[in-house]
């Protein structure tokens, strides 16, 4: 009956998690969609808890607490520009959690094996069953397994093969991500030199790293036991460590949701080696949660997925076009002034204005436009900011209500119509070189059209060319007028200004 | 070298070519200035004047022409002035070149060098040279002037105490820099003012100046100013009638007419014809700038007012730049100084006259004996060619249907394809695995399915949210670790317990800081 009633519980959660994505779907909806996923989440764990094969409520109880302590408070600290940190420090989390629970999945699968070993040659058995019948012993061993063992011990032999193949894979996605979180966390902390890096010999480390695992699972295979498993791991650490730190500071949105799918794909090969088909229900829904978020932002930047992962730009086919003219700065009362007169605007924030913190700065400056009876509205490029949706967050938190923050196709048309766009920190988004020089490194990548409104200001510390290293035609353009300095400074400057 | 500046000849001319203040610059350039006495007077500069500013005043025209090495005037020297020129002096002013051969011939028998004025090309470098620009742009905004003189009435509307008074209706036609003067002299006096251009690229200039385009329906008027060097090229007839049938139109309710149609090289097209004149309301003025060659007007008499029978005023005056001596003076003698300035480098007095360069080539008309008119095409294009605007081709509904038709097998033999090696795939690895790996693999493909198909759902704003979610679920990896932490071996106990805290802390977390950002997002 235990058993039935962990699966019933199972379906019951599945349903719950799917119901808590779709509801991502809209802005309101979402609000209960979170509450779907709490509910689901509770209810798997405590299926599990009363289930066949566990044990040790209170010390699990115990555990899943303290996490829970930790969990509660770094969440409500965390200030919402450090959200991309967060959630990588967070896979790595389950990354290593993976390679934990593989690693105990092999442990018990070897102990069974040697327990089906022993019945092979009843002489070893009778030395170590002391006085009993060796059959009845064995039975009683077998039968005192619990748990995940017990389902192990009634595997046939291909079946183990599988298991040791779901094992291997499950650990080696694991140990990627693992590292592959802690470096992109590392950046994105700006603990770690957000440039691309390499060791010499690049990808071909990663490539023989991978070969040399493929290597390691045939050996696993033919029964080699722990030491190739660890090996292995060692080879997964490596890969996830060299492959993310070779990706630049730019395409951090790419790597987050990247490693959010790994995570997921872990745990569904996890699921596959304990036969639990909630967790594979669940990895495969974040694995293709991921997947798609890594192609949305591809998209986004006009690059393949494996030019994002292999790291660095392109090779681009020719010298990028010079860059004719000279940027002109303007004040702060020429920015008010011009805002002043401007019946529509739209601002465009960037990675900057997180950096800077201005987003309650901007917020402010809007609630003051919108209060003169000016449009103002935010144009959201996919990849602004380093992880998918990071402005909608940002903005979101300093109480910008959401229905003037539009997408990229949603706005891009209204550009030649605006009197005055405000770009807040941001730089190859707003690049025209993109549609106008095919030898930029940015080609074709879709980008907001702001060039096309009658006044433009950027907002930005310098004259330099920025994170992606990339020169910009916008700056130098006849509508432009750079306004230099912090942005939040420059931001709260504007607002006392304006009334 | 002595730069000079004669008293001009040439009737009604109130314009100098020199003035105190461009004389102190030419210094700068190490030239020596000298001036014939009276000659600044007409334009506000008395002879006091110049010498304050350290130029030297001759006292005749035949001691100035001998004195000087380049003599810059303002019009095209006449025969007793090109009799004093010879090999070594150089002269710069308006001259025509293409109207006038025999004087170029009289120049190139004396072996002087001279350089045009207007014959400066139309490219950006040679902007502060353009004295073309520089007197039309005076002339536009002396047309209007001139206009309101003769105009009985306001330009702004108004309403007043004593009655109301409409706003005056300025028509211009050619939005040239003389144009594009009137449109901004007239909007700024408050007409409402509308404007014509056969180049249509100039409809944002127009209305940039705040003057509403008047718009014509013709297929065929695609004429690329870039390919004449900005100015503008004849007319087909067809387009030449459209567009007289709509000056009839506007005819009755334009108060004020300022023509300023040109085409280089050629007589002033006629565009305002007797009987648009005729429609017009009595008092209303015509200005037509285009006088000296004949005018845009049928009825214009060049250098004189005339009223017509129902009592329109049409002005055909050449000299508006002269009428404004002062300020055309200031601007030309700026534009003999910058050309002067190119034709001496090294800012040594010393004057090179460089013929490969473009602007000085272009408007160099005779030098060392020989007419070097007309010049090659300058290097460097005036504008940019416009690129072709390729219409895109309207489908008709059957082709439109064909192509959905298309696109819909194409996608439908991807899918097709797609599913079939999937399945294929699915096949094959069902003959080799057990059942039991099987049942989970159905689960693990129809959850993959799901996820995509929910999450391609997923609103841009909400990917963050998304992915915090997502990160909380992916810690269902506890369900793992719980059902081995029971199990009997310490090492797998101590490594369950680890995972189990780890998923502890991703759980509340992800949740936690999903529900914090989901709060945010408000609606206004």
């Amino acid at each position: 009956m235990e058993y039935g009633f962990t699966t019933a519980a199972y379906v019951v959660a599945a349903v719950l998690f799917i119901l808590s994505l779709g509801g991502l779907s809209g802005q309101e909806s979402a609000k209960r969609a979170v509450w779907y996923g709490i509910a689901g989440m509770a209810l798997a764990v405590f299926a599990t808890l009363i289930g066949p094969g566990s044990g040790l409520w209170l010390l699990s109880i115990i555990l899943i607490a303290g996490g829970g302590v930790i969990g509660w408070y770094v969440a409500n600290r965390v200030q919402m520009t450090e959200m991309p940190q967060l959630v990588a420090a967070m896979h790595s989390l389950v990354g290593l959690a993976a390679v934990f629970v593989g690693y105990n999945a092999y442990l018990e699968a070897a102990r069974i094996s040697g327990l089906h070993e022993l019945a092979a040659h009843p002489e070893q058995l009778k030395a170590i069953a002391n006085g009993m019948m060796p059959e009845e012993w064995l039975h009683l061993q077998l039968q005192s397994l619990k748990g995940f063992a017990a389902i192990v011990a009634h595997k046939t032999p291909t079946e183990l093969v599988i298991l040791k193949i779901e094992v291997f894979l499950g650990v080696f996605i694991g140990a990627v991500t693992f590292t592959g979180s802690v470096v992109a966390y590392g950046k994105l902390a700006g603990k770690v030199d957000s440039k691309a890096k390499k060791l010499p010999g690049g990808h071909m480390l990663n490539a023989g790293a991978a070969a040399l695992s493929a290597i390691l699972l045939i050996a696993f295979l033919n029964g080699a036991g722990m030491w190739a498993l660890i090996l292995m791991t060692l080879c997964a650490l490596f890969i996830g460590y060299h492959l993310i730190m070779g990706i630049g500071g730019a395409d951090m949105p790419v790597v987050v949701s990247m490693l959010n799918s790994y995570s997921g794909w872990a745990a569904a090969a996890i699921g596959f080696s304990l036969s639990n088909d909630l967790l594979i229900v669940v990895g495969a829904l974040v694995g293709s949660s991921g997947a798609i978020l890594s192609y949305i932002m591809c998209k986004a930047m006009n690059r393949s997925f494996v030019s994002v992962i292999l790291g660095g730009f392109g090779n681009t086919t020719g010298p990028a076009q010079a860059v004719e003219g000279e940027q002109v700065a303007i004040d702060a009362e020429g920015v008010a002034a011009a805002l002043a007169e401007a019946d529509s605007v739209i601002i465009v924030p960037g990675y900057g204005m997180a950096v800077a913190q201005a987003q309650q700065a901007v917020s402010e400056l809007t609630r003051k436009l919108r209060d003169k009876g000016k449009e103002v509205r935010f144009a959201i490029h996919p990849v602004a900011g380093r992880l998918p949706g990071h402005m909608n967050v940002l903005l979101a938190e300093a109480k910008v209500p959401y229905d003037i923050v539009m997408e990229m196709d949603e706005i891009n048309e209204d550009f030649p119509e605006t009197d005055v766009v405000i770009v807040i920190g941001s730089n190859d988004i707003v690049n025209p070189a993109a549609q106008e020089d095919p030898n930029s490194p940015i080609a074709g990548m879709p980008v907001l059209e702001v060039w096309k409104a009658k006044q433009v200001f950027v907002s930005k510390r310098g004259q330099g060319t920025g994170y992606s290293g990339i020169e910009n035609p916008l700056f130098y353009k006849d509508n432009t007028r750079m306004f230099f300095g912090d942005a939040k400074a420059s931001v709260s400057q504007l607002i006392n200004l304006i009334d | 070298m002595k730069i000079g500046t004669p008293k001009e000849v040439f009737e009604g001319e109130r314009r100098v070519a020199m003035t105190p203040e461009s004389a102190l610059q030419l210094q700068k350039l190490g030239h020596e200035c000298v001036i014939e006495t009276g000659a600044g007077l007409a334009a506000g500069f008395d002879d006091a004047a110049y010498k304050a500013a350290g130029v030297e005043i001759a006292k005749t025209p035949a001691a100035l022409w001998k004195a000087a090495d380049v003599i810059a005037k303002v019009r095209p020297p006449t025969n007793t002035e090109v009799k004093r020129l010879n090999g070594d002096k150089t002269l710069i002013s308006f001259f025509y070149p293409g109207q006038n051969t025999e004087l170029l011939e009289l120049c190139k028998g004396t072996g002087a060098s001279v350089i045009a004025m207007d014959m400066v090309p139309r490219i950006s470098r040679a902007q502060k040279m353009d004295a073309l620009s520089s007197m039309a742009n005076i002339a536009g905004y002396r047309a209007v002037i001139e206009a309101g003189s003769n105009f009985g009435r306001f330009f702004t509307g108004q309403v007043t105490a004593a009655g109301k008074v409409p706003p005056a209706k300025v028509l211009v036609v050619g939005a040239g820099v003389a144009g594009l003067a009137a449109i901004g002299t007239a909007t700024s006096l408050g007409a409402i003012t509308y404007a014509f251009d056969v180049r249509p690229e100039v409809a944002e200039q127009i209305e940039s100046m705040g003057a509403e385009f008047v718009f014509l329906d013709f297929e065929e008027q695609s004429q690329d100013g870039a390919a004449t060097g900005g100015y503008a090229a004849p007319s087909s007839p067809e387009f030449r009638e459209k567009q007289l049938e709509k000056f009839r139109e506007l005819a009755p309710d334009m108060d004020i007419v300022i023509t300023t149609a040109l085409i280089p090289g050629r007589d002033a097209p006629k565009l305002w014809l007797e009987d648009m004149v005729a429609a017009m309301k009595p008092g209303s003025v015509v200005i037509d700038l285009a006088a000296e060659r004949g005018g845009n007007c049928d009825l214009t008499v060049a250098d004189e007012k005339v009223v017509s029978e129902n009592g329109v005023t049409i002005v055909g005056y050449t000299d508006f730049p002269s009428r404004m001596a002062t300020q055309s003076s200031t601007l030309y003698s700026t534009n003999i100084r910058h050309m002067l300035t190119d034709l001496t480098p090294e800012k040594d007095g010393v004057i090179v006259h460089n013929m490969e360069d473009d602007v000085i080539r272009g408007a160099t008309a005779t030098h060392e004996g020989e007419i070097t008119f007309p010049p090659p095409p300058p290097k460097i294009q005036a504008i940019a060619a416009q690129p072709k605007k390729d219409k895109p081709k309207e489908l008709t509904p059957e082709e439109k249907r064909a192509q959905e038709v298309a696109a819909f097998k194409a996608q439908t033999r991807q899918q097709v394809t797609l599913l079939a090696a999937g399945g294929a795939a699915i096949l094959l690895a069902g003959l080799f695995t057990p059942a039991s790996f099987m049942q989970h693999f159905i689960v693990f493909v129809l959850s993959v399915f799901v996820g995509f198909q929910v999450i391609w759902n997923v609103s841009h704003a909400l990917h963050t949210p998304l992915m915090a979610v997502t990160n909380a679920i992916s810690s269902i990896i506890i369900l793992g670790a719980l059902m081995q932490i029971g199990s009997g071996s310490w090492l797998v106990l101590v490594l369950a317990a680890v995972s189990v805290f780890m998923a502890g802390i991703n759980i509340f977390g992800g949740f936690m800081v999903t529900r914090r950002m989901l709060a945010m997002f408000q609606k206004s």
